[in-house]
């Protein structure tokens, strides 16, 4: 696979070699890093970073990854502040800002919205986020976080918590890790089960799923367990909400029945599904994870723009 | 005995096994209803053994390919091409669904940037039995009467 010139739109694009190569990449950079401090692979190269809607952690991540692979930073962090607020397309957007840069990494409301960049951009697209639909980034740094904690996917058992019915990170999250031998739990109120077609087509693949309500009953056989928050929105009552929420917060009596050796992983930001008094313990993994992002990050920028 | 419902063209192409009530929706499709375009003659709710009543739509001076009229395989699926040169008909064809259908289907996703922006929607046919499509942007499946009221 040529990387140079890839756009980054979606997991679907993605092979298991692909991201297989992508983790290796992340691991070499995160331990050059380590070592020398900085890089510069990307000395003289241009990210812009187009986002349409806020979203503080991975704009910084991602400016961050391209600050440490020793290239520049350009661009906006709302759309409030741009001409698209004046009614200029998308489309138009990117013309231009691809004549100020060598890779964009956008975020924006509208689903398929990487998607059309990729296609008006000579340069290469990476999504940060396009509404509810892909969030590839995430994933591949999941699945590096992961992968950094145990030294391998396959064989793990994966608890997935929280908002199975409308979290794209987990959707995504489970998509791609059917391409490896795992067995997942699914773990969710029954209002906000995975999607029935997302769980066909993770047992199309093999994967060995278990779905359950009981967190308690499911948590020793997990070696990884992935929380999502639960939005108030998505029930009809307060009732209904408090007593899912009580049922689902993760905290230290709940981490007594756990495997010692379990990691805790949320994509954050948190409310309170985990409880504080988890971040001191052998289990919090989040931080980690959130440290994770720049290495992916400087993999999939170093890659697409061909410096690496 | 053929059956020739209605006139006979020398030259063109036969749309046959249209299901009946669709002949407008399918001279859209095809882009046939642009008023320089060829004479067309149309036979409504004719009485056909395979769909009980059918639609036939015929091209008078025009062969359409086949990948022309597979557009039209989403609304008629049973749709038969018939090819007539010199008033007999020299190749006979069935529809079938391509792999990807452009441009005829709006994405019912209204978040969906197909839908802001000017693009011409896109799907991948993911299974034909039953059909599901795939959207090239928000990446959303829709199927059944979601994709006959999109048309
Ligand atoms: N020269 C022609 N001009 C106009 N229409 C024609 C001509 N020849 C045939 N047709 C029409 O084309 C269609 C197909 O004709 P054909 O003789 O193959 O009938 P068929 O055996 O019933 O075919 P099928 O199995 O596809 O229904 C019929 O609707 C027929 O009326
Ligand atoms: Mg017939
Ligand atoms: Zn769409």
């Amino acid at each position: 696979m040529d990387w140079k010139g890839r756009d980054v739109i979606s997991i679907r694009d993605f092979s298991k070699e692909d991201i297989e190569f992508v983790l290796k990449v992340a691991e070499r950079l995160e331990n050059e890093l380590k070592g020398k401090g900085s890089l510069d692979y990307a000395r003289g190269k241009i990210l812009a970073t187009l986002f349409f809607e806020p979203s503080t952690r991975t704009r910084l991540s991602f400016e961050s990854a391209m600050h440490r692979l020793g290239g520049s930073v350009i661009g906006f962090s709302s759309a409030a502040s741009t001409s698209v607020k004046k009614g200029e397309s998308l489309a138009d957007t990117i013309k231009t800002v691809e004549q100020y840069s060598d890779v964009i990494v956008i975020r924006h409301p509208m689903e398929g919205a990487a998607r059309l960049a990729a296609e008006v951009a000579e340069i290469p697209v990476i999504n940060a986020g396009d509404g509810s639909n892909q969030h590839p980034t995430q994933t591949l740094l999941d699945l590096y976080t992961i992968k950094r904690a145990f030294g391998r996917i396959d064989g793990l058992t994966i608890g997935l918590l929280g908002d199975l019915k409308y979290g794209r990170t987990v959707h995504s999250l489970a998509e791609a890790l059917a391409f490896y031998d795992v067995e997942l739990y699914l773990i969710s109120p029954e209002l906000l089960r995975m999607p029935k077609h997302i769980v066909e087509e993770l047992r199309e693949k093999g994967v060995k799923v278990h779905e359950t309500t009981d967190l308690e009953g499911a948590i020793p056989e997990l070696d990884v367990l992935y929380v999502t928050r639960i939005q108030r929105e998505r029930f009809p009552d307060e009732e209904e909400y408090l007593k899912v929420k009580g049922s689902y917060q993760v905290n230290c009596r709940l981490l007594k029945n756990a495997k010692e050796t379990l990691k805790v992983m949320h994509p954050l930001p948190r409310v309170d599904e985990i409880h504080p008094e988890v971040d001191g313990s052998e289990h919090a993994l989040y931080f980690r994870q959130v440290f994770s992002g720049v290495p992916v990050r400087m993999a999939l920028l170093g890659l697409t723009l061909g410096v690496l | 005995m053929p059956e020739l419902k209605i006139e006979v063209i020398p030259e063109g192409t036969v749309i046959d096994h249209i299901p009946a009530g669709k002949w407008l929706k399918v001279i859209e499709i095809l882009g046939l209803t642009k008023p320089n375009g060829g004479t067309l003659l149309i036979a409504s709710n004719v009485p056909s053994k395979k769909l009980g009543r059918k639609d036939i739509v015929k091209v008078e001076g025009r062969y359409l390919s086949e990948e022309e009229v597979n557009k039209i395989a989403l609304i008629a699926p049973m749709t038969t091409v018939n090819i007539v040169r010199d008033y007999k008909i020299v190749e006979k064809f069935k529809v079938s669904i391509p792999d990807e259908i452009t441009g005829i289907l709006r994405c019912p996703n209204p978040n969906c940037v197909s839908n802001h922006e000017y693009v011409v929607p896109r799907f991948k046919v993911e299974s034909r039995e039953p059909l599901k499509l795939r959207c090239h942007y928000c990446e959303r499946t829709i199927e059944g009467d979601e994709i006959l009221g999109n048309l």
